[in-house]
């Protein structure tokens, strides 16, 4: 083991372990924290206290520039870089213009979604300490884990560890950087 | 008086079956994908839907060699097998973003564990459906600028007003949105596969195509916001998708297509032709890979039930076209009403239509037909077939006699037609082999969500905490589904 530790980290049995775990820890005063599980879980996120995201918002804005787009392109096309009378409608005939602005509007909010999603949330990223743990390649499958960071201003090593150790988990670990 | 547990239960039956906890779970779905040794059956099926694949390989060569006239297409019947096959591909794809957008926003959990193949059915249908109006192009690499606006040379547009337009930005919006939505589905399912395989290799793959997920909780919240959001965005595209299709038919002035009903009775045939793709894929390979625990009766039964469902609004499309035609008072429209059912030389496509649409399905009124997987396959298959003839009689028995009796003619296809179509469906098949091989053909990790002990002191883990759902939870120490 390396000196420096990103931080230390608890293995749960169950969800509803890590989540009172993760209230424990949260009301200890602990902020940089962490829990990993093999699918969502919705209480963790009072439990961490995980601010909402702002996703929704790209996604709105996402969502109008494609529209914007889709009718800046019609009206620039047929309006005024090359102005075609096809049985003499009008030259701004909006209507038709309504199915592809709608799907700029959906393709640019979806692509906003997915890829705002792997922004925010930092990946790809291939490397990351928690991987360290070999017990963590269980958060994929079946085990739930629970991590203060180092960079924690409450964190000390021998507190926090007989902190996490005192909140019932499997194990826990180091986690070097 | 049965008590609630008694209740809950008939409303909502359990959705995985057997005894399961995490572990199982993902390495029952896992171990289908990283089991080394590939099955001799697999091996047959890929064979076999490879060999077909290779007629659609030497039809498009010698489409591209000679130009289309290969194909059976004339005058008046300038659309035929292509349109035909197009709409039909693109229908059976419905399915998947229906299941996978809709039946999310409606908190129906029976969708979790035949959602991933679902999905990717729908890419591979659009890839299938997206050849046959390219190809009948001619020479697709000269028909780009009238298909995607870009400043080019000529400096000409395509020509927003039209349908066909709205169907190019419909049908690749749809794809890649579709592709988007299957690939968000399978990240986090594809960390559990890096996390599990012992080749090296498909380590190395997994952790790439995963992006290094490690399922952090704040990481889920964002994830479940965006998964959401996409199914919201995604709803009212599929539905559009199916609607500018039948746009590409209603907007022109042919009798037999210039109908208002066209945008909802084609949605509802897409849905119709979907659901009965899906039955026909889930029932072969929930016995070969035995996924019976996840992918139960139940949920065949459900699918048999939406079948039935959309299949009636299809039938009350035929018969109000039938009635407009009537209605209409226009001669034209009561010629070719006639001339589809009985007194055009096409008569006999109508009756096969109704025969396969509309009568078979009504036997999914019964439970002894709902209930059993033989049934629901091959009523499925008739389904299917039926779902093509509706195209074949929309398309071609409307155009073969049109306003001018000195242009009428008959149509039939030319082999390359049969070949082309044939080769799609190996192209489908191969893809669809490909895809149960490399990838989690269940979605893992929502699987792990219907598990009893997923719930969290009694709170359910769906992606929608309806208020609507009746609050009740297993007992933590009961058996989920005795």
């Amino acid at each position: 083991m390396s000196d420096k530790l990103y931080g230390l980290m608890a293995e749960f049995d169950s969800a509803t372990e890590l989540v009172d775990a993760a209230n424990a820890v949260r009301e200890a005063g602990y902020t940089k924290t962490d829990a990993f599980s093999p699918f969502p879980l919705h209480d963790i996120d009072e439990a961490l206290g995980v601010k909402r995201s702002i996703l929704p918002v790209l996604v709105f804005f996402g969502g109008i520039t494609g529209l914007m787009l889709g009718i800046a392109l019609q009206v620039f096309v047929h309006y005024i870089d090359y102005p075609l009378n096809v049985g003499g409608r009008p030259y701004l005939s909006w209507p038709s213009f309504v199915p592809p602005s709608f799907e700029l509007t959906i393709l640019v909010a979806g692509f906003t979604a997915v890829f705002g999603m792997l922004f925010l949330n930092g990946l790809p990223r291939p490397y990351h300490p928690v991987f360290n743990v070999s017990r963590f390649a269980l958060a994929s499958r079946e085990k739930f884990f629970l991590i203060v960071e180092a960079a924690d201003p409450q964190y000390s090593y021998d507190e926090t560890r007989g902190f996490l150790e005192g909140l019932g988990p499997q194990e826990v670990f180091d986690v070097p950087e | 008086m049965r008590d609630l547990k008694e209740i809950q239960l008939s409303m909502q039956p359990p959705m995985v079956q057997g005894d399961h906890n995490y572990g199982t779970v993902s390495d029952k779905i896992g171990d289908v994908t990283l089991k080394r040794r590939t099955p001799f059956h697999w091996f047959i099926g890929f064979g076999i839907a490879f060999m077909i694949a290779q007629a659609l390989l030497f039809t498009i060569t010698v489409l591209l060699a000679r130009g289309i006239g290969i194909w059976g297409n004339n005058q008046p019947v300038g659309w035929a097998f292509d349109i035909i096959n197009f709409v039909w591909w693109i229908g059976i794809g419905h399915a998947g973003t229906l299941i996978s957008a809709i039946l999310l926003l409606l908190n129906q959990k029976w969708r979790t564990s035949i959602n991933r193949f679902a999905e990717a059915m729908t890419l591979f249908a659009v890839a299938c459906a997206a050849m046959f109006p390219l190809l009948h192009t001619g020479r697709p690499w000269l028909a780009a600028y009238w298909l995607f606006p870009y400043p080019n040379t000529m400096g000409v547009w395509p020509q927003f007003r039209s349908p066909l337009i709205w169907d190019v930005f419909a049908v690749s919006t749809y794809a890649t949105i579709s592709l988007l939505f299957w690939y968000v589905g399978l990240i986090p399912d594809l960390a559990t596969l890096r996390d599990r395989a012992k080749d090296k290799k498909f380590k190395f793959l997994y952790g790439i195509f995963s992006w290094g997920w490690r399922g952090s909780a704040r990481h889920w919240h964002r994830y479940e916001i965006a998964y959401l959001l996409l199914a919201g965005l995604s709803t009212p595209l599929v539905l559009s998708v199916h609607s500018i299709v039948s746009l590409d038919f209603s907007v022109s002035q042919v009798p037999g297509w210039h109908a208002t009903i066209f945008p909802p009775y084609f949605v509802a045939g897409a849905i119709f032709a979907g659901f009965a793709m899906v039955l026909i894929l889930t029932i072969p390979l929930r016995v070969w890979y035995n996924m019976k625990d996840f992918i139960t009766d139940t949920h065949l039964i459900y699918m048999g039930k939406v079948m039935l469902a959309t299949g009636l609004i299809v039938v009350y499309g035929y018969a109000m076209e039938a009635f407009f035609g009537w209605y209409s008072a226009s001669q034209y429209e009561v010629f070719m009403i006639k001339n589809r059912i009985w007194e055009g030389p096409y008569w006999y496509m109508y009756w096969l239509l109704i025969l396969c649409n509309g009568i078979s399905i009504q036997f999914l009124w019964f439970k002894r037909f709902r209930e059993s997987a033989f049934w629901l396959f091959i009523i499925s298959i008739v389904v299917s077939i039926g779902m093509w003839l509706e195209r074949f009689v929309i398309i071609v028995t409307s155009l073969n006699r049109d306003f001018l009796p000195s242009s009428w003619a008959m149509y039939s296809p030319t082999v390359f037609d049969l070949s082309m179509f044939i080769g799609t469906i190996g192209f489908f098949f191969t893809l669809i082999y490909l895809f149960v091989r490399f990838l989690p053909i269940i979605s893992i990790f929502e699987v792990r969500t219907l598990l009893p002990e997923a719930n969290v002191h009694g709170h359910q883990q769906d992606f929608d905490e309806s208020v609507l759902e009746v609050e009740y939870t297993y007992d933590r120490t009961d058996p989920p589904n005795k």
